[in-house]
């Protein structure tokens, strides 16, 4: 019998877990945002268009959808989609930042089984939260979880991204978490968006990621984590999870103006699979993109084939590899062995691939230190663009 | 997500000459493996990791009991402590539950 895991890396007919970011917007300027969110796209979908992607997941049997943004809850239609959602048996999971969880909200939530929170939280103390989330951020997320426990909202997720400066406050947001009966999720920085401008700086160091291994290997399934840390695999024990790269099979992403990209990490061109625009919408998409299926053909393990640990690890994450510069058949930039940091270091740092699509505020709140520029041309991402009036219409935000 | 076989553990949590049927939070979805499950109250996601498992589980709402599910479904003596354990790990994860 062809073992599940074979079944996945093929691919289904729908996915089995579907990230939709709902709007660049957001009250916050994090410094690792995946989707480098702030302003408004005003290509965003319509209300009827985001109904009609719903719909469609209705059909493909979608069982939920991770909604995130961007901050979802600002865009004024938010509770009538989730509504809308529900109602068609598409169950909603949200990350937010809490800026909207007022009483009313929580109130609402608790009294709904088919919608699920997750409250960002990037610091177990306020210091080193808001340093990567910006001033206030810790104690709005603290004020939505206890708005959210004192609805009786019981195993809410709070949704920590590992960071250097965070890793060492593991048993302190197990027990934060614990204390508001919720749950905690652990999930991986990842240099896409903005995260490529401090992946170097806040990724954690190798000694951390072993103790963040031996640390979830001890909390096993009351932990979740997304399936983030297959790359760790290589350590030895498989941790909880599928553990492998589901992108394009089993997971995908729909941005706010409907593009699908493989993952919620790879927003660049060279991951876009199509648009819910497209004639046949996000169902052709999924089943017929020349990316998805070449992302469900077997994947070659190029330097990784001689390595004992690939058949645990399966080469880590296909963009951190990419935005790092790195071959996508090799190791992760953080593989378990060192071998990544090996090839990273060969890497030219001014040729790595840029994040699409910067939707930054343009007045970011202050940074500690100047921010590395590189100054230069981007290459354009169609021949078209070379036309002086690309980035006029519809929108300049590339 | 969390996730996990049906096909692991004890046979505690199903009396197979009872009736049972899905819960009704959960919704399956027919894959060529077999199934996925999903509990939207617990939020627990669940794969039937064979076709015949999906056509016990198909007839559970129709047989008198779980026993005659699996024969409906075709399961031979031999392989029905198997499907036991499978049928009681989705009992005990409220991916099935009593039916009157």
């Amino acid at each position: 019998m062809t073992r599940l895991v074979e079944h996945f890396e093929r691919g289904l007919d729908a996915p089995i877990c579907l990230t939709w970011e709902l709007t660049y917007a957001c009250n916050l300027s994090c410094v690792h945002c995946l989707s480098s969110s702030g302003r408004r796209d005003p290509r965003e979908l319509s209300t009827a268009e985001a109904m009609a992607v719903v719909d469609e997941l209705e059909r493909m049997q979608v069982f939920y959808v991770n909604i995130g943004g961007g901050e979802p809850t600002v865009r004024p239609d938010f509770w009538e989609l989730v509504d809308y959602a529900t109602a068609h048996r598409v169950g909603v999971k949200f990350s937010t930042n809490g800026i909207r969880i007022s009483e009313d909200v929580a109130a609402r939530l608790a009294a709904s089984d088919y919608v699920d929170v997750q409250i960002s939280l990037d610091g177990a103390t306020a210091e080193v939260n808001d340093a990567v989330r910006g001033p206030g951020s810790y104690a709005t997320a603290r004020g939505a979880m206890d708005r959210l426990a004192a609805a009786g909202f019981r195993g809410f997720k709070v949704s920590v991204v590992c960071t250097r400066s965070n890793l060492d406050q593991l048993d302190e947001f197990k027990g934060l978490t614990d204390s508001y009966g919720a749950q905690l999720r652990l999930t991986r920085l990842r240099p896409a968006g903005r995260g490529a401008d401090v992946w170097d700086e806040l990724h954690p160091t190798p000694e951390q990621q072993r103790r963040l291994y031996d640390w979830l290997v001890e909390h096993g399934d009351r932990v979740l984590t997304g399936d983030s840390f297959f790359h760790l695999a290589g350590y030895g024990q498989a941790l909880p999870g599928l553990n492998l790269c589901g992108a394009g099979r089993v997971v995908c992403l729909i941005d706010p103006v409907g593009d699908v990209y493989a993952c919620p990490f790879a927003i660049h061109d060279a991951f876009r699979a199509g648009s819910v625009r497209d004639p046949g919408g996000f169902t052709a998409v999924w089943r017929s993109s020349t990316l998805f299926a070449s992302l469900r053909e077997p994947q070659s393990a190029g330097a990784c084939a001689s390595c004992g640990a690939y058949d645990a690890c399966r080469g880590g994450c296909m963009a951190a590899k990419f935005f790092t510069g790195l071959p996508l058949a090799g190791p992760d930039p953080e593989c378990v062995r060192g071998f990544g940091a090996t090839a990273l270091s060969s890497v030219d740092q001014s040729r790595t691939p840029r994040p699409d699509g910067d939707h930054s505020h343009r007045t970011a709140p202050a940074v500690r230190r100047p921010v590395p520029v590189t100054i230069g041309r981007r290459r354009p991402h169609r021949a078209c663009d070379e036309n002086p009036l690309a980035g006029a219409v519809p929108t300049a935000t590339h | 997500m969390t996730a996990h076989g049906a096909e692991v553990g004890t046979a505690a949590g199903i009396d197979l000459d009872r009736r049972y049927a899905l819960h009704p939070q959960v919704a399956m979805r027919p894959e060529p493996f077999g199934a996925l499950l999903y509990h939207f109250g617990t939020r627990r996601l669940s794969f039937l990791k064979d076709p015949k498992l999906l056509a016990v589980v198909r007839a559970l709402a129709e047989q008198p009991t779980a026993r005659a599910a699996c024969a409906a479904a075709g399961v031979g003596a031999d392989e029905l402590p198997r499907y036991r354990i499978a049928l009681a790990t989705l009992a005990r994860t409220q991916m099935l539950r009593e039916a009157p």
